[in-house]
């Protein structure tokens, strides 16, 4: 037997690819929960509330201090104990979102804390209300210069959805698994899904890094 | 009497970045002792020409020998490192290494290079820093100093190698003004009880006249004028070389 | 909360592998960060390319792959079953490794020109200018990043669940799980104070090393973390 079935490997791809479908979905809907969830905590932490503001960092230092995996196993066993019950995908995107609204709103909490004092200051002077200060002043100086950080994390939570097989998510992984697992091959599935991540994952961060040097230079 | 074998040696020297020519077919020599001031304005090419005698740039044509051995074309890392041990510099912004000592400074290249026992190196460096009124400094941080003692100790630094050619670039360049006078009274004291040769860059034209034995005058990557400072600086031959001391010296 | 004691000590027995994990996985890392960091620098053009490869690699694909790669693929491939600790380390390491370099890369680069100058004026080899002033320097720049890196390294150990090396995260979810349903929340509490204790422990350590390398330039550590740059 070769150690590399082409024919193999062309019959399986289908499958992988509607996984890969999957994984994207992931990706994308962890990404939207992400970035918003994480502008909600950077503009919180801001606003400096007692006692909200110690729960919160407690609460971001203890989701960025421990394993995806760990979080993602507590949705799935914990939940249902409080009578909610959700798919597995909706633990995905729930557990990858919030877990990467942690690092995303350390993010935007830099790119805030980079506006310079003087802009706050100018709007403070133009008497605009507070709400408009954030969405016409602040962020719309702050979001753009760190749109490629936020960029990195969305690739980074990519290649994390495989970890979701744990919980039974069909990604793609898990999709070359169930495939080995009848035919007893799996040389080629995982190679195949290596090789798919990296198609996705190369070139986005390629893009991240040329939208890193522009916004370096302006 | 005959004159003594030049020690250093540049013949044709282009040095060119990209399209922008510093040096253009540059031929002179330097006798062993002698005191050489490079003056110009900005973008002439004198810094460069210390540069390459360090080989922190490589020239693109013509040739540069010290005491015979090629600088220029050295066959390689290891033989280039031979040359380069015979020469010393000190930086316009010292260049001293934050992460050692004063003396971590100064016995490095002892030590490291020219293969110093640590005794005999920290003697060596005790020495110059007493030579350079900083011996009590000895333990400090280069950060914990003022300019003017940053820039002792770069010449202590330099001074440790035992060089036979010392290259000074714009030494005083950073300095506040009070420190200066100190640094040059140090320069000159050395200049006269040491047979180090000297290729200095500098803007202070007295230091010039007192140190050198020759200036040479560069403009638009050439010599145009090369004298003993009295007639270089009474009566200079050339326009470009009148027009510039006026401006530096009623500035 | 009767079970605590029971929970306690079955985490405990996965200790061993979590923190063996860890520091096996650190130490390749850094072994891999500096050699692959330094020939990212390296003037030759296939020097500089080949690391590419590696860095690019891995970084492009998910540590999950990797480590159900050298799993299950490796072995058809060279006829050799690693055991699955070491398996889990070696994937750690040239994960983490493969960051790590891009890492020391950039620190080295932002030590400044004028220090090499020096260095050359000074007749050190190019070896001396690295090892002795170059590093040096840099280390400061990079032990902040390193720092996050680590702890990026400590959370990926529990993946080694996934290839049956019973660590703290298998533990708990094949043993404590079945076992004890009902104190679900007391289990995942005391997980989580475990990473958490290990995290801490990881920023201890290195930021007396920061203090140490940050002292040694005759400056106080900055304590600063760029987040920007921690991806």
């Amino acid at each position: 037997m070769p150690l590399w079935d082409w024919d193999y490997a062309l019959a399986i791809l289908p499958d992988l690819l509607l996984a890969l479908v999957t994984t994207i979905e992931i990706t994308v809907l962890g990404s939207v929960v992400a970035l918003l969830l994480g502008l909600v905590f950077a503009v919180l932490r801001r606003a400096h509330i007692p006692v909200v503001d110690q729960i919160l960092a407690a609460f971001i230092e203890i989701v960025r201090s421990t394993p995806l995996l760990v979080q993602v196993f507590f949705l799935f066993f914990a939940l249902p104990r409080l009578g909610v019950t959700l798919s597995a995908f909706a633990i995905g995107v729930v557990g990858l979102g919030v877990h990467y609204a942690t690092y995303t709103s350390e993010v935007y909490r830099a790119g805030i804390d980079a506006v310079p004092r003087g802009q706050w200051e100018a709007a403070t002077a133009l008497s605009l209300p507070r709400r408009r200060v954030w969405t016409g002043v602040v962020l719309p100086q702050a979001i753009p210069r760190v749109l490629p950080a936020l960029g990195n994390y969305v690739i980074s939570m990519f290649k994390e959805v495989p970890l979701l097989l744990a919980i039974g998510v069909v990604e793609v992984v898990n999709a070359g698994r169930e495939i080995g697992s009848q035919t007893f091959r799996y040389v080629e599935p995982y190679t195949i899904a290596g090789i798919l991540f990296l198609l996705l994952s190369y070139p986005a961060s390629l893009l991240v890094r040329r939208l890193e040097r522009r916004s370096v230079r302006t | 009497m005959s004159a003594p074998d030049p020690l250093i040696v540049f013949d044709g020297v282009e040095k060119r970045f990209g399209e922008n020519v510093v040096l253009r077919d540059l031929s002179f020599t330097v006798a062993p002792g002698e005191h050489v001031t490079l003056i110009g304005p900005s973008g002439s090419g004198k810094t460069t020409i210390l540069r390459l005698l360090m080989t922190l740039d490589r020239v693109t044509a013509g040739s540069i020998t010290v005491g015979g051995e090629s600088l220029s074309h050295a066959p390689n890392e290891k033989a280039l490192s031979v040359v380069r041990r015979r020469i010393g510099m000190v930086f316009q912004q010292f260049n001293l290494f934050p992460n050692m000592t004063v003396r971590g400074n100064l016995v490095e290249g002892p030590t490291r290079v020219l293969g110093l026992s640590k005794d005999e190196a920290n003697a060596r460096a005790a020495d110059l820093l007493e030579l350079v009124g900083l011996g009590e400094k000895i333990d400090a941080h280069p950060t914990q100093l003022s300019g003017g003692q940053q820039q002792r100790v770069a010449i202590a630094r330099a001074l440790a190698m035992r060089p036979d050619v010392l290259l000074l670039d714009e030494v005083t360049s950073a300095l506040d003004p009070e420190l200066v006078a100190g640094v040059l009274a140090l320069l000159k004291d050395l200049g006269e009880t040491t047979d180090i040769t000297f290729l200095c860059v500098t803007h202070e034209m007295g230091f010039a006249r007192d140190f050198s034995d020759r200036v040479m005058m560069l403009d638009g990557g050439r010599v145009i004028e090369d004298a003993p400072p009295e007639r270089l600086f009474t009566a200079p031959d050339h326009e470009r070389t009148q027009t510039f001391l006026h401006a530096i010296l009623s500035h | 909360m009767e079970n605590l004691p029971r929970i306690l000590s079955v985490l405990a027995e996965g200790l061993p592998d979590t923190l063996v994990a860890t520091l096996g996985g650190i130490v390749l890392t850094v072994v891999l960060s500096f050699g692959a960091g330094l020939l990212l620098l390296s003037p030759r053009r296939w020097v500089r390319g080949t690391t590419r490869v590696y860095v690019e690699g891995f970084r492009g694909t998910s540590e999950v792959v990797q480590l159900f790669w050298i799993y299950f693929v490796l072995p058809v491939l060279v006829g050799y079953q690693l055991v699955p600790l070491v398996a889990g380390i070696a994937v750690l390491g040239l994960n983490h490794g493969a960051y790590g370099a891009e890492i020391v890369r950039g620190a080295i680069r932002s030590v400044p020109r004028a220090q090499y100058e020096g260095a050359i004026a000074l007749s050190l080899s190019p070896a001396q200018r690295m090892r002795r002033v170059i590093l040096p320097q840099a280390l400061v720049e990079m032990l902040p990043p390193l720092n996050n890196l680590f702890i990026q390294l400590l959370k990926s150990t529990a993946i080694l669940a996934l290839i049956t090396v019973p660590e703290v995260t298998r533990q708990a979810r094949e043993v404590l799980i079945p076992n004890f349903g009902d104190d679900t929340f007391l289990i995942f509490g005391v997980v989580f104070l475990i990473y958490l204790g290990l995290a801490a422990v990881i920023t201890l350590v290195m930021r007396l090393l920061e203090r140490w390398a940050a002292g040694r330039l005759g400056r106080r550590p900055t304590g600063r973390r760029n987040v920007l740059e921690a991806v």
